[in-house]
């Protein structure tokens, strides 16, 4: 009988060279009494098995790699079993693929064991920082207790991921120390005392607010984080809690009553508007898609959308401020006493409302309610901003020669600036299409002026500039028709 | 961003980011950083680090950027109209999150998603210049799955795919019209267009130029994609349909199924009930035997009711039990994928059949120690002194496999 004792570091490459020196002299199972250094030290003297003819002894690659995980196995009767099925493997390699074999399931299941080991030694390690963060290198530390003895086999695991790191692994028989890039194996030792790390508390919180209470499981998280290595897994401390108060939140997240959208939905809301495409639908449904209109939260207080009237084939288009009270009962666009004021000038001025396109820069009537009455508010850049989406279709549909601004809010929406009208007014700006904008003020202001001669003379320059507008299609009346002449 | 901790961030925005199912790491490429200059590894199988009581792997630190969100997608925790808290991380918050904790051995990884803010193109910049900065200043090896925007640039999502190991876009609802409904600002046909540009990209990258230069890679894990179950009335047949148009159309690894679940601050369009849990794992396990077993789709649907599957038995015992005429299967002799039709038998313990059948005739037993689940499939099958005695021919059959009665509770 030949005792061999296989060292606990090294132990796959030392039991193949012991398994292969035996094979060699022909020594069957029953021969050999397979022990291990950390169970039977001082039991045997050392007989080390000399290998002395080198022959080349061929198994089958599976084999070796079964053998190299199950020498990390913690049962004691490893090296025999896996001698014995060698030694029956010698004669028969087929034996490699007969899975209903019993010694070779029973190895597969250490197999399967000891690779479960090291796979959760690669999931549960958790290191804790014991150097300074800003150290060029930083170190780390960690405490583990492997159901077999698994370490070793898996510290490359470590070097290859934590290379640019001094770290060490502890565990009760063994310790992994990686320092400058060089791993050492040293004794276990019991449970260090480790400092404390703040991203441990960042990881519990982590842990805990990724749980969703409403779908409890836990037996599927205890078979594959078992509760033998919760001591070491600083998360699992918050468990018994989470599972406790689960049922509670999932009914008080089922019970609890739909709530009010915050006020910053609606600005979202009006954001996501304006990414809105423009309108490509049909000519004959943009008034009824404008009339559907809720990008903005003007459609709720409104009455209704009032989309711009007129020829479609004008060559002025006007556009104005909002519909007013009037306008907004009645639906159309300049129907109420600024327009009333707007229509009489312009019969002054020699320019034809009836030949133009007249629409407005916002399409919903903006207001407070004062009483009986609705205040008029001029509306924001952001109104103005999703509108201008419909005002930019009904301009493509028109497609007019001279396109007059009426006011600030429709200065703003053509050109982007809707500052110092006052300023800008009878002045040609161009649009972005290429075509002129004429700039006035709006009717409106003329209305409510309280000095009666800064009235007169503000209208007489409305007059003015509708005069000017009014010649200015005429001109490009004019060239218009000499182009399309000169081309015929 | 208003004075919020570090951590009270986290705890917001990775509540926020639980619904989404996917914690994957694994299928990427293999590399690692034993030269000492980066910090991480990636082994092709992922790792879970932690598992949460309900049952989920915790293999990435899954987070939103900014749970913000300007959309208004009813189903979501994180839609406008909500009033969870709400918060965003800065840049290098993320960055310094996920390095800290992959040196702790807390992560494979990050997965990084985020609400819509702004606009779709800002959000995808500040999420590529997270997965830039961790990958180049950083050095970092790990796995980063990036959750695609999806009216983002396309030089966006050129730099996201070189950058991530996997990208993901959710199609979120099984047809149109329940994302019309639940979702009316997104757009199906755009979700679709962009996981096509996905895989056009993939495919590209995969091409060798003329000059034998390999394209730079291009998210090596694939794309994936998540469906919420149980929120619209979608039947597991449209479920499954459309999974399995999309695992054909962008050649996705994955299709996600996720249970709803009630939110905190929940819509009042969507059913409060508990998440229908093992209709989610019955579509999973259809989604395997579609992949993996040579299941064609009529047949999982022919054992359904009403379009939906039995929820107290699995596909595959299901359909066994309505096509009786192909079993009993003879162990020693049937071939693969007759074999792979058995109820009990995986695809480890059909390969452990076909490789020990040459050497021995196959007995009960021997199945069992391959890991074959016997109760389940010895009804099924003969083998080398057993045989199912008739047993497929009873009426009884089916109760044999239901879970015991469970006395009605009085209260």
């Amino acid at each position: 009988m030949r005792h061999i004792v296989i060292p606990d570091t090294g132990t796959a490459a030392a039991w193949r060279e012991a398994a292969r020196a035996c094979l060699m002299q022909g020594l069957s199972p029953a021969d050999i009494a397979w022990g291990s250094e950390s169970s039977e030290r001082g039991l045997f003297e050392d007989q080390p098995v000399s290998c002395a003819a080198p022959v080349r002894m061929t198994v089958p690659r599976s084999f070796v790699e079964l053998a190299e995980a199950v020498c990390w196995h913690r049962d004691e009767d490893r090296f025999a079993r896996l001698y014995a099925f060698l030694w029956r493997l010698k004669d028969a390699p087929q034996l490699m693929s007969d899975r209903g074999d019993r010694d070779l399931a029973h190895l597969r299941a250490m197999e399967k064991s000891v690779r479960r080991c090291q796979h959760k030694m690669k999931a549960f390690v958790r290191f804790r920082e014991i150097g300074n963060r800003d150290d060029p290198r930083r170190s780390f530390a960690a405490w583990f207790e492997p159901t077999h003895h698994t370490l070793e086999p898996t510290a490359d695991f470590f070097v290859r991921r934590f290379a640019d790191m001094d770290w060490r692994i502890a565990t009760p028989d063994l310790t992994a120390i990686f320092e400058q890039g060089a791993l050492r194996l040293a004794p276990g030792h019991p449970k260090p005392a480790l400092p404390d790390d703040s991203s441990e508390a960042l990881w519990l919180t982590y842990f805990r607010s990724i749980f969703n209470p409403a779908r409890l499981k836990v037996q599927a998280m205890t078979s594959e984080m078992p509760k033998k290595y919760w001591k070491n897994l600083p998360e699992a401390a918050t468990i018994a809690d989470l599972i406790a108060t689960a049922p509670a939140r999932a009914r008080a997240m089922a019970e609890a009553a739909p709530t009010l959208p915050p006020m910053r939905a609606e600005k979202a809301r009006l954001q996501l508007a304006a990414h809105e495409s423009a309108w490509s639908g049909p000519t004959e449904a943009l008034p009824s898609a404008i009339r559907a209109c809720t990008r903005c939260p003007l459609h709720r207080t409104a009455t209704q959308a009032v989309p711009g009237a007129g020829r479609l084939d004008a060559d002025l288009m006007i556009v104005g401020e909002q519909p007013g009270d009037q306008e907004d009962l009645a639906g159309l666009p300049f129907v109420g006493p600024a327009g009333q004021l707007f229509d009489r000038i312009a019969q002054l001025a020699g320019l034809e409302r009836s030949e133009a396109f007249v629409t407005n820069a916002v399409k919903h009537f903006k207001f407070t309610p004062r009483g009986k009455r609705r205040l008029h508010q001029r509306p924001n850049s952001g109104e103005i901003e999703h509108c201008r989406g419909w005002l930019d279709a009904e301009r493509r549909l028109v497609q007019p020669k001279l396109t007059l601004a009426l006011g600030a809010t429709a200065a703003e929406a053509l050109t982007g600036s809707g500052a110092g009208i006052l300023a800008r007014r009878g002045t040609v700006e161009q649009l972005a299409d290429g075509t002129p904008v004429l700039v006035a003020v709006h009717p409106s202001y003329l209305l409510r002026l309280p000095d009666p001669v800064e009235r007169e003379r503000q209208t007489r320059l409305f007059e003015e500039d509708l005069r000017l507008a009014a010649d200015m299609v005429r001109r490009l009346r004019a060239e218009a028709g000499a182009i399309r002449a000169a081309s015929t | 961003m208003s004075g919020k901790t570090l951590e009270s961030k986290l705890a917001i925005l990775s509540d926020a980011a639980k619904y989404d199912a996917s914690c994957a790491s694994s299928g990427s490429t293999r590399r690692d950083s034993r030269d000492g200059k980066g910090l991480g590894s990636n082994e092709g199988t992922g790792i879970c680090h932690a598992y949460a009581p309900d049952g989920r792997c915790i293999s990435l630190l899954k987070i939103l950027m900014t749970n913000f969100c300007i959309y208004d997608c009813a189903y979501c925790i994180n839609r406008v109209s909500s009033n969870v808290a709400r918060a965003r991380f800065s840049v290098d918050e993320v960055v310094r999150l996920t390095i800290d904790f992959y040196r702790r051995n807390y992560i494979e990884g990050l997965f990084l998603s985020s609400g819509v803010i702004r606009s779709p193109d800002a959000t995808m910049a500040d999420m590529v210049r997270i997965a830039r900065d961790l990958r180049e200043k950083e050095n970092f090896r790990g796995y980063i799955h990036l959750k695609t925007i999806p009216d983002a640039a396309p030089e966006l999502i050129a730099e996201a795919g070189r950058l991530a190991d996997r990208l993901s876009i959710n199609v979120e609802l099984p047809t149109d019209a329940s994302m019309q409904a639940f979702a009316s600002e997104k757009n199906p046909g755009q979700i679709r267009r962009a996981m096509a540009d996905v895989r056009l990209r993939k495919e590209a990258a995969r091409d060798v130029t003329h000059t034998g230069r390999k394209a730079p890679r291009f998210a090596p894990a694939g794309q994936s994609t998540q469906m919420i179950v149980g929120a619209d009335g979608s039947n597991d047949a449209a479920i499954l349909g459309e999974s399995t148009r999309l695992y054909s159309s962008y050649q996705l690894k994955r299709v996600y199924y996720s249970a709803f679940s009630p939110i905190p601050d929940s819509s009042s369009r969507l059913p409060l009930v508990s998440p229908p849990l093992v209709r989610e794992h019955r579509l999973y396990q259809a989604d395997w035997l579609l992949r993996f077993y040579g299941f064609d789709l009529k047949e999982i649907v022919s054992t359904a009711r009403d379009g939906n599957l039995d929820l107290e038995l699995d596909p595959k015992l299901a359909w066994a039990l309505a096509n009786r005429a192909v079993f009993p299967v003879d162990i020693n002799r049937a071939d693969r994928e007759l074999l792979l039709r058995v109820p009990g038998f995986g695809v480890k313990t059909v390969d452990r059949i076909l490789s020990t059948r040459p050497y021995r005739t196959i007995r009960y037993e021997d199945v069992v120690r391959m890991g074959g689940m016997m109760k389940k499939a010895g009804p099924f099958v003969t083998a080398q002194g057993w045989s199912s005695g008739g047993l497929i021919d009873t009426a009884r059959l089916r109760s044999r496999f239901l879970p015991p009665p469970v006395q009605l509770s009085l209260l």
